[in-house]
């Protein structure tokens, strides 16, 4: 795949360049604006699936398990990921539960599962039906998916309650600090190339 | 490199059309036509950059107003009750010792979304006014606010986890209130306000003014 030099525009600046893609490790940004225009990464398929795959293992923990629980006296609460999305629908808080969940469930999910579907086949040298728009949905969604700054909401709970109650790390604590860490890493060994230029050779196959 | 400078070409400047998606160059003579490696419609800039943006940014600023006058969180205990807004939520932080909390919640809750706010006024008052001013400061600019502003979910996170953890019968309940939603509202509409803000633009005036 590698070993060839194309045209290609800066999407950030619009600058027209020559960008040589033999490269095995590293990144090349636009000489104008810094923008990244290239990354790429040794074993970046492997890498991006197995991330993906902990991933998902990881999110299933997170949302079985309590986060943490809060001790007053004789009485203990519990919350799990979802049961604060419960609380706020019946507060009547319809929006604002939405936006949770959008950002803390549905959108880290269907980002790692848009992920497998694309890049699992790669690896058998196979694309799945419908590639580009899945691929395309899996970049308009990243933005939503915000489980890093939930991870810093539930640290700034945690010392919020603390001085009126026991606090509790509950399992999905831990699995969630894990997950941010494959997030980013799923994130920084991903190669969108990878996908393009395989979708290019099945076209032209196709041709 | 001084002497590239002049010798910069842009796609748009010898007709080419950059794919948003999977960044596969076409002829500008295919506009209103797709990518034909992965489907995106193309366009040559972000679709009426401008106008999305400002009407993203003027109802973000609309809410704002209610997003920090209106209490984010009421906590009912023993009878009587309290609503925080945001600040007030910062100030009762302060008071209380824990100054690193105070801290983490007054950036991601007032500085960040402020200055997101001002950022992307700036860049489309610049672009409008055809500014050339260092067009890769204001990109870098145009990037931090990309970057920055989802960590003002913060505040929200934490009222869900409260209102979600706090249920002592009798003692203390604590409901969400009006302004976190007005804020949420505010968040995401930044977000899109920077989606829809080509930062090509910048560029596109740098240029004209060159020739």
């Amino acid at each position: 795949m590698t070993g060839f030099v194309s045209l290609m525009a800066c999407h950030e600046c619009d600058l027209l360049l020559r960008v040589d893609h033999s490269f095995e490790e590293g990144v090349v940004k636009c000489p104008r604006c810094a923008a990244v225009l290239l990354k790429h990464k040794r074993h970046s398929l492997d890498l991006t699936l197995a991330y993906t795959m902990a991933g998902l293992i990881l999110f299933a923990i997170s949302n079985v398990f309590p986060i943490i629980g809060f001790q007053f006296e004789r009485q203990s609460t519990e919350t799990i990921l979802l049961s604060g999305v419960q609380e706020l629908l019946d507060q009547n808080m319809r929006l604002l539960a939405g936006l949770v969940f959008i950002t803390t469930i549905l959108a880290p999910f269907t980002l790692l599962v848009t992920l497998l579907y694309v890049f699992l086949p790669l690896k058998f040298n196979r694309i799945a039906p419908y590639t580009a728009e899945v691929f395309r949905f899996t970049s308009a969604l990243r933005p939503w998916s915000m489980m890093e700054v939930f991870m810093l909401g539930i640290l700034v709970s945690v010392v919020k309650l603390v001085a009126i109650a026991t606090i509790i790390p509950g399992v999905a604590l831990w699995s969630f600090g894990i997950l941010i860490f494959v997030l980013a890493a799923t994130t920084s060994s991903l190669d969108p190339d990878l996908v393009w230029e395989k979708l290019e050779l099945t076209h032209e196959r196709s041709n | 490199m001084n002497d590239q400078t002049n010798a910069w070409i842009t796609a748009a400047a010898v007709g080419l059309i950059n794919c948003h998606n999977c960044g596969l160059l076409h002829k500008v003579a295919q506009a209103h036509a797709c990518c034909h490696r992965c489907g995106t419609p193309l366009h040559l800039r972000k679709p009426d950059s401008l106008s999305r943006t400002w009407a993203y940014l003027l109802a973000a600023y609309v809410l704002y107003i209610p997003a920090n006058v209106l209490p984010i969180m009421v906590t009912t205990s023993l009878g009587s009750t309290q609503s925080d807004t945001i600040l007030s939520g910062v100030s009762y932080l302060l008071v209380t010792g824990s100054w690193l909390v105070a801290l983490v919640i007054f950036i991601a809750s007032v500085f960040v979304p402020v200055l997101k706010l001002v950022i992307l006024t700036y860049l489309v008052i610049s672009v409008q006014m055809r500014s050339t001013w260092h067009p890769r400061e204001r990109t870098r600019l145009y990037r931090l606010a990309e970057v920055m502003g989802r960590w003002s979910m913060v505040d929200i996170y934490v009222v869900t986890l409260m209102v979600a953890l706090v249920k002592i019968q009798g003692l203390a309940d604590i409901d969400a209130g009006s302004g976190a939603v007005a804020f949420g509202a505010v968040v995401v509409l930044t977000m899109l306000a920077a989606m829809s803000f080509d930062p090509r633009l910048i560029w596109d005036n740098a240029e004209k003014n060159h020739e």
